[in-house]
């Protein structure tokens, strides 16, 4: 059976030869159109005259457009609608698209973009959070209130108090494809698009209202996209719909990508927040109180930005039981990119917003961080107690642990805990990566070197999976088999490198009983599958596995049924293995029985469909179950600062991650290495800097500083859990597109312990932990002024 | 204009315009996308190609590659590593059994780097990797690829044998009628002298992103690869004779031997590929205050040369940098060479970046400490990103002249240091962090010399 097996990615022999296609790869048709936006140089104010015409009159230009030539909606929101196109006439950030040029080269486009002459009447922008909160631009009419029990007054009994303010900067994506559009038009007002995007069915209704046409007249095609990890949910609305209102216009086909500096002041990124929060606790670090306030910087428009926040504030709690807590989240309207969807979805700055208030905690209390995490765990749902005395049996939720016959604790949210595992998995990683042993070892080094120090952290990671907005939770797929046996497979989900289409392929493959090879992967169509999810929330396996499996099983039964009315034995006697397919004493090939079932007449094609069981999910009250499950993972990281520049470095870390029983291992543990390497890029050298002006000043890799190769871990070891998933997925494997992100929380955490070997104080350490913050971190812990 | 070479093993004439870059050549005319534009600016190695001329094969961005640069080269791109007969590479045969690729998008480059550096039988992958952004798989399974191909035969096909070198060219490059380039320094003179407001081009890693970002107009261009007289080191009894048009990597490997604290700076300076194309006398005559060429230059007391049609003059390196965007050349002038004495090795080269590699520094500290019987006999503290040039701090080095080599004294000029420098604030780092940072430096060296360990690249877990 092709499933569980480590298969190399599907593409992986034309990523390695040059002959994987993306967008800008196509062969395209002759006369092909190329288009550039044409942005503003302020951050906010009213747009009083626009003199294009040294842009028309610039060489090779085409065509202008202006927000009045756009025949229909002018909107790319994937919410409020309230995301133009072209500018209206208001000019909210830096960056915004003001007109659309058109013309026969990509270069022609982008030099012509440059030369329009635009006044802008201009306003004081809203720029930083503290802005956005004086002048009350907020989405939503108010905050937000996830509480569970009374903080207030157990903040008044608790044993001790900390109260604290953490910041947390953005990502920008940085996928190495840029955004990428290209429309061709068909006949009797058809269009075709082939999008670089995570979700083909919003592209197709996006272009299909700015048309003016139902969505049937709309087809959106994605084989593959060069990298997305959420910044391809949304943000490629904007290139599809002005290539397909261009292409309507012209005639022509008509081809967009940005180029990367454009992507980056164009394009929205990972929100920053701002947590503030008052914690009350006892001797052992336990938490008996919690008051988070988390502040998300959203942009200009609304984007995705209010699942996002909602996804903060249901990580708040991480892995950690809290019994008297309340979450206050602001949603911040800013002149700047629109905040989007970026891995991990809101989910990372409210779980590291946690892990941060538990190191604080620690820190107080003089503590190894660890033990207060283990003391504040959720009950287990493992057998036994693996982490023995100290575990926080005794602690009292009503309902209490779910050991012996007890309730499991459930979240802030109301859901209930019943699949723990971050005891487990801290536990068994703990052993593994001689984390006790190590941290002394740390101490010891750190006794002997005054001017570097280490320190070294280990952090849980529980990650709730399913889309919050609950009807996004469902998938369709289309499966053929031809008479020859060989089979095409269509499905909603989307390839950006995550390796979801050899994974449903694998599913595929095992459905039949027949070789991978057997199985042709196609690209995403939303002329095959309609109404598809955003290939996001981690589910892709999730979702779309289950639905080839449905459509699969469809097909295989009808071969069932056939062979053993043929055989006179019964359909679940017929086994399909190994590409053999035996009823009764008859034993064929897979291409064998396909004919025959052709031959009967009988149907070879099927759909699928899949709906996530068991999810219920009220938004406002913020009380359901929104997850279907959790994932979970644990992360020790070593680190090195030096005290003098707090230039600084990770020098090993061990990652035990919770796959399920995995589809593919090999792919599984590609998602945990590079995630690790993500996150803890985020909250290392990854630096988002504006100036008062609201100029993106990081807007190309010259400027903005993802991990490069000798970034990673000198020793990197990762290991997936041996576990299955206890809810029903597919062949009981778990998502893991996002929360191996957060494994990277353990290397700010390590460089926070660093910076504390430092003083007596604790250090307060902001992310991201460039060397300027951590040198500002050792300053703090050493009480400089 | 017109250029020869070889493409994947065919030779191929391609006529453009001066400014077209091999990245925009490839994608549009033989319709060779395997090599991505992933950020056209030379800081991501997705467009990487080898490029093979009489020096050796080496990797290159050809996002900001010219055309007429590569006359005579032979240029293998990713889809010309595997085998005429389809046969992959080992290093692509170890990526896929590594699971090296996940969106796929970075791939082609990182091949041709890997390639490259598996025909040079180079092994510090960090190294020869860190110009090539993966945003995907973290780095660790491509190593493994890496480090699985190194024992692997290389491929007949992969040596390229660059056309000048072949019986049936001439070695000259094709010309246009009346458009004779200038293949000597003297008429690279009269050609200047002919053409103001004319722009050389070397390397290209700057002058390609005025081309793919600004969108610049050059005027009449001149291509420095065609004069091979400003191309070389020669190690003289008495000073080292650096051409201005000397590769930072060629540059690398004579200051191994002679001030490995250069060589270590230069290690960290752009990445391989950029190291492959960028020029020193590029990295001067463009007047950066924060290259980082020009400190350790300062520091080494190297003196500049530069040539016209009025001949050659020289000067201390540090006189050249007048104001920010202002240099001591007239607009006739062109840098020729850099000299730096024969000496005993006294330097120290502090990079301080956000990302350890493929970064510009803020703050670049570089230091010519002699210190005989206990007291600094020869001080030189050169920094990068202080002010507006790259600039000497004066007051800190007076403060340290002639007195104990102490921490008292340390302390001292790390205290004048702040009267040297008023450095700004910008998204690499605040003015505040900058002064501390650059006054740490100078500490830095003295606790070096107490025998403390304070370098986080040298530490093991």
């Amino acid at each position: 059976m092709s499933v569980a097996k480590p298969l190399p990615h599907d593409a992986a022999h034309l990523h390695v030869t040059g002959a994987a296609r993306y967008v800008d790869d196509m062969p395209s048709p002759a006369g092909t159109l190329h288009l550039a936006f044409g942005i503003s140089d302020v951050a906010s104010g009213q747009i009083t005259a626009m003199d294009l015409e040294a842009v028309r009159a610039a060489p090779d230009v085409v065509a202008v457009l202006v927000a009045d030539d756009l025949p229909f909606a002018n909107d790319v929101s994937p919410s409020a609608h309230d995301e133009p196109l072209l500018s209206d006439g208001s000019v909210h950030y830096l960056g915004q698209p003001l007109f659309l040029v058109v013309a026969r080269s990509h270069l022609a486009a982008r030099h012509a973009a440059r030369l329009g002459k635009v006044e802008i009447a201009e306003e004081n922008p809203i720029l930083t959070i503290d802005q956005a909160l004086a002048a009350g631009t907020r989405f939503e009419d108010g905050p937000r209130i996830y509480a569970r029990g009374d903080a207030a007054t157990a903040m008044g009994g608790a044993e001790h108090r900390l109260t604290g303010s953490f910041e947390i900067g953005g990502q920008e994506h940085f996928y190495l494809e840029g955004q990428a559009a290209l429309a061709l038009p068909g006949e009797d007002g058809d269009m075709h698009v082939i999008s670089s995007t995570q979700h083909p069915t919003e592209i197709q209704h996006k272009v299909a209202d700015a048309l003016g046409v139902p969505m049937h007249a709309v087809r959106c095609e994605t084989r593959r996209m060069g990298g997305g990890f959420g910044g391809k949910e949304s943000q490629g609305n904007a290139l599809a719909v002005a290539c397909a209102v261009a292409a309507r216009l012209t005639v022509a086909p008509c081809k967009m990508r940005y180029d990367r500096d454009d992507d980056m002041v164009i394009t929205g990124k990972r929100h920053d927040f701002r947590i503030d929060y008052d914690v009350g606790f006892d001797d052992a670090g336990r938490i008996t109180a919690l008051d988070v306030r988390q502040y998300a910087r959203c942009g200009w428009a609304m984007d995705l930005s209010l699942p996002v926040a909602d996804r903060a504030m249901l990580h708040a709690d991480n892995a950690y039981w809290l019994p008297d807590v309340r979450i206050e989240s602001h949603r911040l309207r800013t002149n700047t990119q629109s905040a989007t969807a970026f891995r991990g979805f809101g989910g990372p700055q409210g779980m590291l917003g946690m892990e941060r208030i538990v190191d604080h905690v620690a820190g107080h209390l003089g503590l190894d961080p660890l033990a207060v995490r283990v003391a504040n765990f959720y009950g287990s749902s493992c057998p036994g107690n693996p982490l023995g005395e100290d575990f926080n049996d005794e602690r009292a939720e009503p309902g209490g642990h779910i050991s012996g016959t007890m309730k499991p604790q459930t979240t802030h949210y109301g859901q209930e805990v019943d699949d723990f595992i971050g005891d487990a998995v801290v536990a068994q990683l703990r052993e593994s990566a001689e984390y006790d042993a190590r941290r002394a070892a740390v101490a010891e080094w750190n006794a002997a070197n005054p001017v570097l120090k280490k320190g070294i952290a280990l952090t849980p990671v529980k990650f709730g999976i399913s889309f919050t907005l609950t009807h996004l939770n469902q998938a369709g797929a289309l499966v053929h088999v031809y008479a020859d046996g060989s089979i095409h497979l269509n499905h909603g989900g989307t390839e950006m490198g995550q390796g979801l289409f050899q994974k449903v392929a694998q599913v595929a493959a095992s459905r039949f009983g027949v070789p991978l090879e057997m199985v042709k992967i196609t690209a995403t169509d939303t002329a095959k599958v309609p109404n598809t999810s955003a290939t996001a929330a981690s589910s892709g396996s999730d979702l779309n596995g289950m639905a080839v499996k449905a459509a699969c099983d469809t097909i295989r039964n009808r071969m069932a049924e056939h062979l053993a009315q043929l055989h006179q034995c019964r359909p679940d006697e017929v086994v399909f293995e190994a590409g053999r397919v035996r009823a009764g004493a008859e034993d064929y090939s897979f291409a064998e029985v396909a004919a025959l079932t052709y031959m009967a007449r009988i149907s070879l094609s099927a759909t699928g469909f899949y709906k996530t069981p068991d999810i219920k999910w009220d938004r406002i009250k913020g009380q359901g179950r929104p997850f279907f499950y959790f994932a979970y993972g644990a992360a020790v990281t070593e680190v090195v600062i030096d005290t003098l520049t707090g230039e600084n470095r990770i020098l090993r870390a061990d990652i035990l991650h919770d796959a399920g029983a995995s589809l593919n291992p090999a792919l599984d543990i590609g998602q945990i290495e590079g995630g690790y390497v993500q996150g803890a890029g985020w909250l290392t050298t990854e630096e988002l800097v504006w100036d008062d002006a609201g100029r993106l000043r990081t807007h190309a890799p010259s400027t903005y500083k993802i991990p490069a190769c000798a970034d990673r871990p000198d020793v990197f070891n990762v290991a997936l859990w041996d576990g299955e998933n206890r809810a029903d997925t597919i062949y009981k494997s778990k998502a893991v597109g996002e929360p191996p992100l957060m494994l990277g929380i353990s290397a700010f955490l390590a460089l926070s312990d660093a910076a504390a070997a430092c003083g007596p104080n604790y250090p307060d350490l902001q992310a991201p932990a460039t060397a300027e913050a951590v040198l500002k971190a050792v300053h703090t812990a050493r009480g400089d002024v | 204009m017109r250029t020869t070479f070889l493409l994947n093993g065919s030779e191929i004439t391609a006529d453009t315009s001066p400014t077209t870059t091999l990245l925009d050549w490839l994608r549009d005319r033989p319709g060779l996308t395997g090599t991505k534009e992933g950020c056209n600016e030379g800081d991501c190695g997705a467009c990487s190609v080898m490029v093979t001329d009489a020096s050796g094969a080496r990797a290159l961005n050809a996002c900001i590659l010219f055309m007429p640069q590569l006359e005579g080269k032979a240029i293998r791109t990713v889809e010309g590593i595997a085998a005429p007969d389809g046969t992959l590479h080992p290093v692509q045969e170890a990526m896929i059994e590594h699971h090296g690729s996940q969106c796929g998008f970075c791939t082609p480059g990182f091949i041709t780097t890997m390639a490259t550096a598996h025909l040079n039988a180079e092994t510090d992958h960090d190294t020869t990797l860190a110009g090539n952004l993966c945003r995907c798989t973290g780095y660790a399974p491509i190593i493994r690829a890496a480090k699985a191909a190194e024992t692997a035969p290389v491929p007949d096909h992969m040596h390229d044998t660059p056309l000048l070198l072949t019986e049936n060219t001439t070695g000259e490059a094709p010309t246009e009628p009346g458009a004779e380039p200038p293949t000597t320094p003297e008429a690279l003179a009269t050609w200047m002298n002919e053409n103001p407001g004319g722009t050389l081009i070397a390397g290209a890693t700057d002058v390609g992103l005025w081309v793919t970002k600004d969108f610049r107009d050059l005027g009449p261009v001149a291509f420095l690869n065609r004069i091979p007289a400003l191309n070389g080191i020669e190690v003289g009894e008495n000073e080292i004779r650096i051409g201005a048009a000397t590769t930072l990597t060629e540059l690398h490997d004579v200051m191994a031997e002679h001030h490995p604290a250069f060589a270590e700076l230069i290690r960290r300076y752009g990445s391989v590929q950029v190291r492959n194309a960028a020029t020193i006398g590029g990295n001067v005559a463009n007047g950066s205050p924060i290259g980082d060429g020009s400190p350790a230059l300062i520091a080494l007391g190297a003196r500049l040369h530069l040539r016209s049609v009025d001949g050659v003059r020289e000067m201390p390196i540090e006189e050249f940098f007048i104001d920010y965007g202002k240099q001591d050349r007239a607009e006739n002038e062109f840098v020729e060479a850099i000299t730096i004495a024969r000496q005993s090795d006294n330097l120290r080269c502090y990079k301080l970046s956000k990302r350890f590699d493929q970064d510009i520094s803020a703050v670049c500290g570089c230091f010519w400490i002699e210190v005989a019987d206990g007291e600094v006999r020869e001080i030189r503290l050169a920094f990068g990103g202080m002010a507006g040039t790259p600039k000497r701090a004066k007051r800190a080095e007076a403060a340290l002249r002639g007195m104990p080599w102490t921490d008292a004294t340390v302390a001292s000029a790390m205290q004048a240091m702040t009267r040297d420098f008023t450095p700004m604030s910008d998204m690499r780092a605040s003015a505040t962090y900058r002064m501390e940072a650059a006054q740490n430096m100078l500490l830095r060296a003295w606790l070096e010399d107490q025998g403390q360990a304070t370098n986080v690249l040298e530490v093991r877990a």
